[in-house]
C-alpha cells in the first residue's frame, strides 16, 4: 500500500511539474468553483428566500384556521425549540365619534412578528420606522387609509367592539399582510390581550386564527411532518411558497438564471476536462506500459492510478472550494441588501458537494483509461502501441458524458432546460463531425481546381489537416463549438433576456391598485387619470361569481387533491370581460373570441387555475353569479404574467355576457411621486373607493430583479472564464501532435512560412466551422429558454452571430499560432530529440 | 538462465496467418553475453519480448531458471520480470514527465527498494550523468537519453539485460561510447546480456552470436 501511494505521490508530483497536469487540475478548479459558489450563494439565497417568504407571512411558518388552533401543534411547536405567536383575523365595523368604518381587525401576541419589522410612522409620512414588536395593550396601530377615512389621529380614540383603543401610531407596512391583497378592507393592528375585551369574538364570528411559527428549518420541516397528518377540516399549513405569487415568481426567474450559470460553467468544465485529460492520459499510459515492463503488477498500476485520481482530485477540489467560497462572497456582496435580512452564513453542505463533483468527474474522465490500461501488455512499449486505444472513442467519452448529463440535470433543477442542453449538445456533436467532412470534402475540391503552387499546397495542407485528425478534430471543434456556443448564450441571456425580465417591470409599472369603482364613477376616476398625467391605464369590470359545477359536476371541495385547488375552487372569482385579450397574458391554446362571437357564452381561463382545478379546454363551467347560474364553455387557456404588477383576471368573457350583472370596477395605475394629494382627494370625494398601494411589494420585486442582475452579471463573468479555458484546453490537447507534425514538414523542406500558413488555415476553418454551429445552436437555445421556460421575448442577434464568426476566424488560429510558435523557431534537429 | 523450447511466433495479417518463429530452441546460460543478429524484419525485437515476457509465443514454451515462464500470466510474468529483469530500448522509453533521476529510480520504487533515490544517484554517477539528475528527457541528447535508460537498466541489479538496438537511434561516436559503457557495466556486475542487434561489429563484442533469419536461429560462432 506504501509503495502505491509512495508511486502515485511521485508519479503526480512529477506530472504536475512537466505541466501535463496543469489544465486538468485548472479545468477541475474552476468545475469545483462554479459550483460550489453557485451551491454556496444559491443556498444561502434559498435560506434568505425562507426569510423573505418569512416577512410575508410574520413567520417562517404558518398555520391557519377557521377555529382556534389545537393546543397540540402549539405544545408540539415548543417542544421542538420553535417560536410560536397567535394572530386573529376578522372584519370589524371600527368607531371613531360619528364615523365609522368597516376594517380588517389583526388581533397579536407581542411577539409578532417573528420575522421582519413592522414599519410606523406618527403623521402618515412616507417613510416610515421599523419596529420589531406589536402594539402595547390599549394601543392601535391603523392603515393611512383607516386614518383618512376616519379622519383620525395618532393619539385619539376608536372603539373596536365593545372597547376603547388609542390610535398609538400609523401602519406605515405590514408585511406580513399576505393572501388576497384585493379583499382587504384597511387594517387596524392591536394587541390580542384586548382581543376579550372587545367581545367580537364569539361563536359562529368569521375569525381568521393563525399560529405563527418561526425557527431552524430542520426543525420547522420535523414540525410540519408531524402535523401535517393530524390537519383537521378548515387547518392548512402556509409556507413561504404561499406567500405573494409576484415575488415568488421573481425569484423562480432569479434561481433559473443562477442554475443556468451553473450548469454553464459545469458544461463548459467538463469539456475543458476531457480535452485536458488527452496529454495526461497519454503520459499515464506511456508511464504505465514502461512500469509494466519493469514489472509491475496490474493490480499495482490501477491502485496507482485510482490514488493518482483521488489526489488530483482531492487537491483541486479543496481549492476549487476555497475559489468558490471567495467567488460566492462576491456574489454575496452584489446581491447584499437582496433581502431584508443578512444573508445566512454558508454551511459546511457545499465543501462536500465540491468534492463529491471534482471526485465524479475526474473518475469519469479517468475511468475508461484505466479499462483500457487492464489490456494493456508490456509488449505495447516495444511495438510502440501505447497509443492505439483498444475501446472506441465513444466508449472512452461515455462515462464523462453521463457524468456531464447528470450535472446537468442537477445543476438545472428543471428537466425542460436540462433536456434541451443534453439535446442540443447531442445535435451539435452530430453537425459538427457532418460539417467538417463536408468541409473538407469541399475545400479539397476547391483548392484541387486552383493552380499549383506553394501557397496552394500550404492551404490544402492545412485544410486537410483537419481530415488527418478527424476524430480529434471534431472532438477540438466541440470543444470550440461549446464554448462558443456558451460564451454566445449567455451574451443573448444575460443580454436580451435579462433586458427583456427588467422591461417586464419598467420604472412606471402599478403601484396602486384601485378597486370598489361604481359604474357611474368611473367618469370621475378617468378624469382623476387625466389630471394627475397618468397614461395608459385601463378601467376593468369585476363581477363576483362562484364555481359551482364543472362538466355538470357539482363541484366538491374534497374532490381537489392540492390545499391550493381547494382554496381556488372555495373562493368567489372576479369574472371580468373584454374584447380583446390584455397584452401581457399570452394565449396557449384555444383561440380568442372574434368580433362576431361578443354575446357568446365563452371563458378564458388562466392555465395555472386551470390546471390546478383539472379544468381543460371545451370544458363547461357554472357560475352563480348574484345568485343566477350561468354556464359558460372554455375555449381558452391564458398565460399571465404576474410580475407586471397590472390588473389581470383568473377568467374572462366576452363583453356581453356580463352586462346585465352587477359589476365593480377596478384599475391599476403609476401614481408618480408628489401626486398623492390627488388620490387623496380622489378617495375623499369617493370614500367607497379602495385604494391599494403596492409600491413597497413592487420596489422589493424591483430589488430583487436589480440585484440578482448583478449577481448574475458576476456568474456569467466566471463562466466566460470557464470557457476561455477550454479553448486553452483543446489548444493543449492537440500540441504535442502538431509539433511533430511541423517538425517533419520542416525536416522535409517546408518553410516556416508554409507551416505557419497551414496552421492557420487549419484552425481559422476550426474557428469558423466552430462559430456557425455555434451561432446556430446558441440562438435555438437562447429562443427555447426565453420562450418555453421564462415566457419572454425573444429577437435573432445577427450582429452578435457575425461578430463571434469573425472572432472565432482570428482569435483562434492566432492562439493556436501563438502556441506553437515557439517551437517553429527552433531547429528541426533539437526537436527531433524532444519528439 | 534462459531456455527457448520449439518457440512458434505467428501474427494474423489481412487474413494472411504470417510466421515469424519456426519451432526455435535457445539455451542462455548465466552470465553469458549473446548477440541475436538479423536484418530489419527478421523477428528479432519479436524473440526478444518472448525471452523477457513481454509478449506470449503461439507455441512452445520460455524458461527462466528452470521455471516456466511463457505460461503464466501478465502478472505473473511481471512479477519475474521485476525480480530479473532490465531494459534497454532503441527508443529509450523514457517517461517525458520525469527527470533523469526519477526515471531511473521507477523501477527500484516498483520494487520497493528503500534507498531508491541513493541507488539512482549512483547510477547516473555511473553514466556520467551526476549533474543532469535533474533534467526531463527532451533537454538531453540522444546519448544523454540511452545513458539515462542504461543507467535505469542497471540500478535493479538485473540479473540479466535485455537490450534492444541500444545504438539504433544513435549515431556511431556516442553509439561506439554507448556500448562501452553498456558492456563495461555488465562485465562490473556479471549480469547476463542479451542483444537484439543488425549491427555486426556491436554483436562482435558479445561472446557469442546467434543470426535469425527466416524464423530460424543459428549459431554463428564464437568472437
Amino acid at each position: 500500500m506504501m509503495l502505491v501511494i509512495k508511486l502515485a505521490c511521485s508519479q503526480t508530483l512529477s506530472l504536475w511539474r512537466a505541466g501535463a497536469l496543469r489544465v486538468l487540475v485548472l479545468a477541475l478548479v474552476l468545475a469545483v468553483a462554479a459550483i460550489t459558489a453557485v451551491s454556496f450563494f444559491t443556498q444561502r439565497v434559498a435560506s434568505g428566500l425562507s426569510q423573505q417568504g418569512g416577512l410575508m407571512l410574520g413567520g417562517d411558518m404558518v398555520i391557519v384556521a377557521d377555529h382556534p388552533v389545537t393546543q397540540g401543534y402549539i405544545l408540539e411547536a415548543q417542544g421542538l425549540g420553535l417560536d410560536t405567536a397567535l394572530t386573529y383575523e376578522f372584519p370589524s365595523m371600527v368607531v371613531y365619534q360619528e364615523s365609522n368604518q368597516l376594517a380588517q381587525i389583526k388581533a397579536v401576541d407581542s411577539n409578532f412578528p417573528l420575522r421582519g419589522d413592522l414599519s410606523i410612522t406618527r403623521t402618515g409620512a412616507a417613510q416610515g420606522r421599523s419596529v420589531d414588536r406589536a402594539p402595547n395593550p390599549g394601543e392601535a396601530w391603523i392603515e393611512p387609509r383607516l386614518a383618512s377615512l376616519l379622519e383620525v389621529k395618532v393619539g385619539d380614540t376608536l372603539d373596536v367592539g365593545e372597547h376603547t383603543l388609542r390610535v398609538g401610531a400609523i401602519l406605515h407596512n405590514e408585511p406580513s399582510r399576505g393572501g388576497n391583497i384585493f379583499s382587504l378592507s384597511p387594517r387596524l393592528l392591536m394587541n390580542a390581550q384586548d382581543l376579550a375585551a372587545t367581545r367580537l369574538i364569539q361563536y359562529g364570528s368569521r375569525v381568521r386564527h393563525q399560529l405563527v411559527l418561526a425557527g431552524d428549518a430542520s426543525k420547522l420541516n420535523q414540525f410540519q411532518q408531524k402535523v401535517k397528518p393530524l390537519l383537521k377540516k378548515g387547518e392548512r399549513i402556509e409556507t413561504v411558497r404561499d406567500a405573494r405569487p409576484e415575488i415568488k415568481s421573481a425569484l423562480d426567474k432569479a434561481q433559473q438564471f443562477l442554475g443556468l450559470s451553473a450548469m454553464v460553467s459545469v458544461i463548459l468544465a467538463m469539456v475543458a476536462m476531457l480535452l485536458a485529460s488527452m496529454p495526461f492520459v497519454k503520459q499515464s499510459l506511456n508511464s504505465f506500459a514502461v512500469m509494466r515492463c519493469f514489472g509491475a503488477q496490474q493490480k499495482t498500476l490501477l491502485c496507482v492510478l485510482a490514488t493518482q485520481t483521488l489526489i488530483i482530485a482531492f487537491f483541486s477540489a479543496l481549492i476549487g472550494v476555497l475559489v468558490g467560497f471567495i467567488v460566492q462572497l462576491g456574489l454575496a456582496q452584489l446581491a447584499d441588501n437582496l433581502f431584508l435580512q443578512r444573508l445566512p452564513q454558508v454551511s459546511l453542505q457545499p465543501v462536500l458537494v465540491g468534492i463529491a463533483v471534482s471526485l465524479t468527474m475526474l473518475t469519469a474522465v479517468v475511468l475508461p483509461h484505466a479499462w483500457q490500461m487492464r489490456k494493456l501488455s508490456a509488449v505495447n512499449i516495444l511495438r510502440l502501441e501505447t497509443l492505439t486505444q483498444p475501446i472506441s472513442a465513444q466508449a472512452k467519452f461515455l462515462p464523462a458524458a453521463i457524468a456531464m448529463m447528470g450535472m446537468v440535470f442537477w445543476q438545472a433543477g428543471d428537466m425542460n432546460i436540462a433536456l434541451a442542453t443534453v439535446l442540443v449538445m447531442a445535435g451539435m456533436s452530430l453537425v459538427v463531425l457532418i460539417a467538417v467532412y463536408g468541409y473538407t470534402l469541399l475545400a479539397g475540391k476547391f483548392f484541387s481546381s486552383l493552380p499549383a503552387g506553394n501557397m496552394r499546397s500550404a492551404i490544402s495542407f492545412g485544410v486537410q489537416g483537419l481530415k488527418r485528425r478527424l476524430g480529434l478534430s471534431a472532438v477540438q471543434m466541440v470543444g470550440f463549438s461549446l464554448g462558443l456556443m456558451v460564451l454566445m448564450l449567455l451574451a443573448l441571456v444575460h443580454g436580451d433576456l435579462l433586458r427583456n425580465w427588467q422591461a417586464s417591470l419598467p420604472e412606471d409599472a402599478p403601484n396602486r391598485f384601485v378597486i370598489n369603482i361604481q359604474p357611474d364613477q368611473i367618469e370621475s376616476v378617468s378624469q382623476f387619470f387625466a389630471s394627475a398625467g397618468i397614461k395608459d391605464t385601463e378601467i376593468f369590470p369585476m363581477v363576483r361569481a362562484r364555481l359551482t359545477k364543472h362538466n355538470q359536476q357539482v363541484v366538491n371541495l374534497e374532490q381537489f387533491e392540492t390545499e391550493r385547488a381547494k382554496r381556488l375552487a372555495e373562493r368567489e372569482f372576479n369574472l371580468s370581460w373584454a374584447t380583446k385579450m390584455q397584452s401581457d397574458n399570452q394565449l396557449v391554446s384555444g383561440k380568442w373570441w372574434t368580433q362576431d362571437e361578443l354575446d357568446q357564452p365563452y371563458l378564458s381561463l388562466e392555465q395555472g387555475l386551470a390546471e390546478s382545478l383539472g379544468i381543460q379546454l371545451g370544458d363547461t363551467l357554472v357560475f352563480d353569479v348574484a345568485g343566477i347560474p350561468m354556464t359558460l364553455k372554455v375555449t381558452n387557456l391564458r398565460k399571465v404574467q404576474w410580475d407586471t404588477m397590472r390588473a389581470n383576471f383568473f377568467a374572462v368573457t366576452p363583453p356581453d355576457v356580463l352586462n346585465d350583472y352587477p359589476a365593480s370596477y377596478i384599475s391599476s395605475f403609476h401614481l408618480p411621486a408628489g401626486r398623492y394629494a390627488q388620490l387623496n382627494q380622489l378617495v375623499k370625494t369617493h370614500p367607497n373607493l379602495t385604494v391599494i398601494d403596492t409600491e413597497a411589494l413592487l420596489q422589493q420585486i424591483r430589488t430583487i430583479i436589480n440585484r440578482m442582475s448583478s449577481a448574475l452579471a458576476y456568474v456569467f463573468a466566471f463562466s466566460l472564464v470557464v470557457g476561455l479555458s477550454v479553448l486553452y484546453a483543446a489548444l493543449v490537447a492537440t500540441r504535442d501532435e502538431r509539433v511533430v507534425e511541423a517538425t517533419l514538414l520542416r525536416v522535409f523542406g517546408a518553410s516556416r512560412r508554409q507551416v505557419n500558413i497551414a496552421y492557420i488555415t487549419e484552425f481559422a476553418s476550426i474557428g469558423l466551422l466552430a462559430a456557425v454551429v455555434a451561432s446556430v445552436a446558441a440562438n435555438l437555445l437562447a429562443y427555447f429558454i426565453s420562450i418555453k421556460i421564462l415566457g419572454i421575448p425573444f429577437e435573432f442577434n445577427l450582429n452578435l452571430a457575425l461578430l463571434v464568426m469573425l472572432l472565432a476566424a482570428t482569435l483562434i488560429p492566432m492562439a493556436a499560432w501563438l502556441s506553437l510558435r515557439g517551437f517553429l523557431n527552433v531547429p528541426p534537429r533539437q526537436l527531433l530529440n524532444s519528439i | 538462465m534462459i531456455q527457448a523450447q520449439d518457440l512458434y511466433y505467428e501474427i494474423n495479417h489481412h487474413h494472411n496467418q504470417l510466421r515469424i518463429l519456426h519451432g526455435l530452441n535457445l539455451s542462455i546460460t548465466s552470465g553469458e553475453q549473446v548477440a541475436i543478429i538479423g536484418s530489419s524484419g527478421s523477428g528479432k525485437s519479436t524473440l526478444l519480448s518472448l525471452l523477457a515476457g513481454l509478449d506470449v509465443p503461439t507455441r512452445g514454451n520460455v524458461l527462466v531458471n528452470g521455471q516456466l515462464f511463457s505460461s503464466l500470466n501478465e502478472d505473473g510474468r511481471a512479477a519475474v520480470r521485476a525480480k530479473y529483469m532490465g531494459f534497454v530500448f532503441q527508443s529509450f522509453q523514457l517517461l517525458p514527465a520525469l527527470t533523469a533521476l526519477e526515471n531511473v529510480m521507477l523501477p527500484l520504487q516498483l520494487n520497493g527498494t528503500a534507498n531508491a533515490r541513493a541507488l539512482s544517484m549512483a547510477a547516473l554517477n555511473k553514466v556520467g550523468l551526476r549533474e543532469r539528475t535533474s533534467h526531463y528527457p527532451k533537454q538531453l541528447s540522444g546519448g544523454e537519453q540511452q545513458r539515462v535508460a542504461i543507467a535505469r537498466a542497471f540500478a535493479t541489479a538485473p540479473a540479466i539485460l535485455f537490450a534492444d538496438e541500444p545504438t539504433g537511434n544513435l549515431d556511431h561516436a556516442t553509439g561506439q561510447m554507448i556500448i562501452d559503457l553498456l558492456f563495461g557495466l555488465n562485465k562490473e556486475a556479471g549480469t547476463t546480456l542479451v542483444l537484439v542487434t543488425h549491427d555486426v561489429e556491436l554483436a562482435n563484442r558479445c561472446e557469442r552470436k546467434l543470426q535469425l533469419s527466416q524464423g530460424v536461429l543459428t549459431e554463428v560462432g564464437q568472437a
